[in-house]
């Protein structure tokens, strides 16, 4: 995949400038890779970042667009597939031996490395992406069923410049600590919200013989439709107040889950 | 994992051809389980036959208040289907009751009722196991057996058959209806599609090799207001069985006219509770009698060195389920 150089605004350039200063120039030059975005996340929990969270947010929603796919040599491929889908709205047309999960095409293919693969075995959560508007483990779905589909991960939630509401409430609410399980997380709790607008019901929802739209999800429902996406830090708490906080569009205070 | 050749049916029929025309060849629907099993050695298909683009996904009304749920619907949609929530809200709960939000989206009606047992010991490719590789002997035997049968069991195989759904269509009489290669189809009633292990513990179910679940049909009950599914586990949610249990009532004032029972995460299939049904029938709805049914129900527990604690967990859960069943008013397991 190619890095194309970034273009930083004015603005961006006194952000980088200040944050890191000595890679201003390597930034400029060859764009904003992980090893800068991890050094901001540094930055970020060492606290010093508040003043400049609103302009790095806008920094980071540069949308990431897929660069030229690495054709692999004929041999490592066994049962070659061809599939065409989209992600993250681009089409996308890869041969990929009949074995590859998505999440390994996403990863290894496509450069898409921010759905990440905790334990590949449907267990945990960290490798949900959105596939035809619901959410899915991209670690148990073949890349070969996938013809035709449209898949949305992580890297394709923000748009022009803005990130996506979850993504902001998970920053503003510090709904994570490693940082591991988030993209995951977040796909997760983005599809939640078009569940709960359509009114789906879940395990613990008082009268599932009632039918009804547009649910404003407690605590106890947050917890229970998030299940399936584990974090072994222990930012459970911090996790529902954003998903609160992203679906009522208003300020929520973060309270310990008594469930 | 192994190399297989990756194969798309366009229609049930060429499926079914394609299948019958490998005898290692597999069906991938939802592949949550399958796909799993297939990393970890225990399934090793060489080829599968993806059912992705069939049609058989429609819920549809049946005469008499009967449903059809599609046989590659996915779990999330039934669940969630009007009818399936007025008049089977035990079904509902139950399908919520297991997995997570991903899987169910993923999961077929007809997966699920597939899926292949989570003993560990089935999963782990270095025991012997009569499930996985038949003659071998069961390690879990004289293993951790916490999480295993106590009911129905044999020497060869203590594992328990994990689906929350089936347990709620063991209650509801549902039948699945399978497409066979000859082109016939076949009901088979829910109680009678899944085995108990005895000395073929290598197979799960009565389908043969080429059958194709189109359909699960749900006839008419009378019982949806009085229904519950109560699933104890070992945390709160996304995890599967210690013991669970599908209850409904048929009330007349107080009284009951029948009672409808199974228990979830103790036998090779979905388990009746006939004796307590039977024992439920025309009595006054109390908690001392529903202590006694459930007294009734587990008489014939036969536990194992670790899994003594599900003959009492058991019976709580049974006067659980009932007292939310009479309840009515509550679907909150």
């Amino acid at each position: 995949m190619n890095d194309r150089p970034t273009q930083l605004t004015e603005e961006e350039k006194k952000l980088f400038g200040d944050l890191m200063p000595e890679e201003l120039e390597e930034i400029i030059q060859t764009g904003l890779n992980r090893r800068h975005f991890m050094k901001l996340v540094g930055l970020a929990s060492a606290g010093l970042l508040a003043g400049y969270l609103l302009g790095a947010e806008r920094a980071f929603a540069r949308g990431v667009a897929l660069g030229e796919i690495d054709e692999l040599p004929a041999a490592a491929i066994e049962n070659g597939v061809n599939v065409s889908f989209k992600v993250n709205s681009a089409t996308t047309r890869v041969m990929v031996d009949s074995r590859m999960t998505l999440l390994d095409t996403l990863r290894e293919r496509l450069g898409l490395t921010g759905s990440k693969k905790g334990c590949d075995h449907g267990q945990c959560g960290a490798c949900t992406v959105i596939v035809d508007g619901n959410r899915v483990l991209s670690c148990l779905t073949l890349a070969a069923s996938c013809e035709g589909k449209s898949v949305i991960t992580i890297e394709g939630l923000a748009k022009d410049n803005q990130l996506n509401p979850m993504q902001e409430a998970f920053l503003k609410h510090d709904g994570f600590q490693c940082g591991f399980c988030t993209s995951g997380q977040i796909c997760s709790a983005v599809a939640l919200m078009k569940e709960a607008k359509e009114g789906q019901a879940s395990y613990v929802t008082a009268n599932v013989r009632q039918a009804q739209t547009s649910l404003m999800l407690s605590n106890e429902e947050i917890a229970e439709r998030m299940s399936g996406n584990i974090c072994r830090c222990g930012a459970y708490p911090n996790i529902v107040a954003a998903i609160k906080e992203a679906q009522t569009g208003k300020s929520v205070e973060q309270t310990w889950l008594t469930i | 994992m192994r190399p297989f050749k990756f194969t798309q049916a366009g229609s049930a029929p060429a499926a079914i051809s394609l299948l019958t025309s490998n005898v290692k060849a597999k069906f991938l629907a939802g592949g949550t389980n399958l796909l799993d099993l297939m990393k970890e050695d225990v399934e090793r298909p060489d080829e599968l036959i993806d059912l992705g683009r069939l049609s058989l996904t429609a819920t549809k009304q049946l005469i008499n208040g009967s449903l059809s749920l599609g046989g590659l619907g996915k779990n999330t949609d039934a669940a969630n289907h009007p009818l399936v929530r007025k008049n089977f809200p035990l079904l509902t709960k139950a399908i919520l009751a297991g997995a997570s939000a991903q899987i169910r989206n993923m999961a077929t009606n007809g997966g699920n009722l597939l899926q292949r047992t989570r003993c560990s010991y089935f999963y782990d490719v270095a025991m012997p196991c009569n499930k996985r590789e038949p003659g071998t002997g069961c390690a879990a035997m004289q293993g951790i057996n916490r999480m295993h049968a106590i009911f129905g069991w044999s020497d060869a195989c203590i594992a328990v058959y994990p689906s929350d759904m089936a347990v709620a269509l063991t209650v509801l009489n549902a039948n699945i209806k399978v497409l066979q290669p000859n082109g016939a189809e076949r009901l088979i009633a829910i109680k009678n599609f899944h085995r108990l292990p005895g000395d073929q513990p290598e197979k799960d179910n009565i389908l043969n090799h080429g059958e194709l679940i189109t359909a699960i049909e749900l006839p008419a009950n009378t019982f949806a207001e009085h229904s519950a599914y109560v699933k104890v586990r070992d945390r709160n949610s996304y995890a599967f069985a210690l013991v669970s249990v599908a209850a409904g009532l048929v009330l007349q004032g107080n009284r009951i006219v029948s009672a409808h029972l199974a228990m979830g995460g103790v036998a090779h299939k979905p388990w009746p509770l006939a004796e307590a049904e039977r024992f439920l029938k025309g009595k006054t709805a109390t908690r001392a009698n529903f202590s006694l049914a459930a007294e009734a129900a587990m008489r014939s527990a036969k536990p194992l060195a670790y899994n003594k604690f599900k003959v009492e967990l058991g019976k709580r859960t049974i006067i659980s389920a009932l007292e939310l069943a009479l309840k009515g008013d509550s679907y909150n397991g």
